[in-house]
């Protein structure tokens, strides 16, 4: 076995993001110090790019790129010398979570694994929300929605898909997952499900703003009927709210076909 | 890099010196983002990308020489019309690539030692 120091930038780096950490990386790319890494950790640095000044810089950048989940070469100058240093950095992974333990859900697991997401499963009926039926699962919660939703921190990576097709799981998610910073909170349903259930809503006293923060029918317009193709619709739209986008062909966009370059 | 970690790991376990090689600047349209990471092992194992596989070959003989020198490299491929059958990006754009050695703070002599 080698033996690197425990304190060395790249095992601390290793420890944040196994621990889900928010974690960024500096390197001297160009000029002086060419290779000097500086690792930016919630409570701490490890590591000098070679100036204090220069790291108090780079640390604020980073924590500023950290949140938005971009990396990025920035040219600094100090005194005389100037250095391009590259930020990278680790944003702890975006949270799917789904209520609802269906077929669609063993689907949309699967595949929000592939894309990187901690995935958990919530569903009062324990007969669904098994070990079983999701083996790549992060976490599996038997219980109601107001109960999941108290004993989880969300932040504002997370996304929540409502599939369990019965108003009396589903209006609770909903009305709980409003009280969330949640970046998305998509129902399933048809136009008419989700046109009665608004009204439901409403008359429970939820507003106009809320509502519109509620994606139902969820998913992409890709015609989805099977679960594996309503997960990627799903999935798609998902992936299309991270990024700020609306979804729709690249022949009829403009913009730049990544959201990272 | 995240995504190479069980490889990184592995190539270390058995004593293996490892080369991250790192997009770190795109301009135009480029295969693959900023941040894209492709490891080699001083064995010869390769994981990852830092394009749709134009100068991967490259990047390899170059984190050879880098895991043989310790010393970190800052490669530039990019392409004009004539040249586009040589080395370069098929899709037009120029991408810079850093190659270190993993764990080796230039001149801190903390290379990983053979076991």
């Amino acid at each position: 076995m080698t033996t690197a120091t425990p304190t060395s930038p790249y095992e601390r780096l290793k420890e944040a993001i196994a621990k889900d950490l928010p974690a960024a990386v500096a390197t001297v790319v160009r000029g002086a110090g060419i290779g000097n890494k500086l690792v930016i950790l919630p409570d701490e640095t490890v590591g000098t790019l070679g100036s204090p000044e220069l790291d108090a810089q780079v640390v604020a950048d980073a924590r500023a790129l950290l949140n938005d989940e971009r990396s990025e070469t920035r040219t600094y100058t100090i005194g005389e010398d100037e250095r391009d240093v590259f930020i990278e950095t680790f944003p702890p992974p975006p949270l799917l979570l789904i209520f609802g333990a269906v077929h669609v859900a063993q689907a949309l697991t699967k595949f929000a694994k592939l894309l990187g997401f901690k995935v958990i499963v919530s569903d009062a009926r324990s007969k669904l929300a098994s070990r079983e039926r999701f083996p790549e699962a992060d976490e599996i919660i038997v219980a109601w929605p107001d109960e999941t939703l108290e004993t989880l921190k969300i932040e504002p990576n997370t996304y929540i898909a409502i599939l369990t097709h019965d108003p009396k799981f589903d209006e609770p998610a909903i009305l709980g997952s409003l009280k969330t910073r949640a970046r998305y909170i998509g129902a399933v349903g048809s136009r008419r499900t989700n046109a009665d259930r608004r009204e439901r809503l409403r008359a429970a006293g939820v507003d106009e703003e809320s509502l519109a923060r509620v994606r139902g029918p969820i998913g992409l317009d890709i015609g989805a009927s099977t679960p594996e193709e309503m997960a990627i619709s799903i999935l798609a739209e998902i992936i299309a709210t991270r990024h700020g986008r609306t979804g729709g062909p690249l022949t009829q966009a403009t913009g730049n076909i990544r959201a990272r370059v | 890099m995240k995504d190479l970690l069980p490889e990184i790991e592995s190539w270390r376990a058995a004593g293996d010196k490892v080369a991250i090689a790192t997009v770190i600047k795109v301009e135009g349209s480029a295969p693959r983002p900023v941040g894209a990471t492709m490891a080699v092992s001083s064995s010869g194992q390769l994981a990852g990308s830092v394009s749709g596989g134009c100068v991967e070959g490259a990047v390899f003989e170059e984190a050879q020489e880098v895991l043989k020198t310790g010393e970190p490299k800052l490669l530039r491929f990019g392409i004009t019309d004539e040249m586009a059958w040589d080395v370069g990006l098929a899709c037009g754009g120029t991408i810079e690539v850093f190659v270190e050695p993993l764990d080796g703070q230039t001149g801190s002599g903390e290379a990983q030692p053979k076991p």
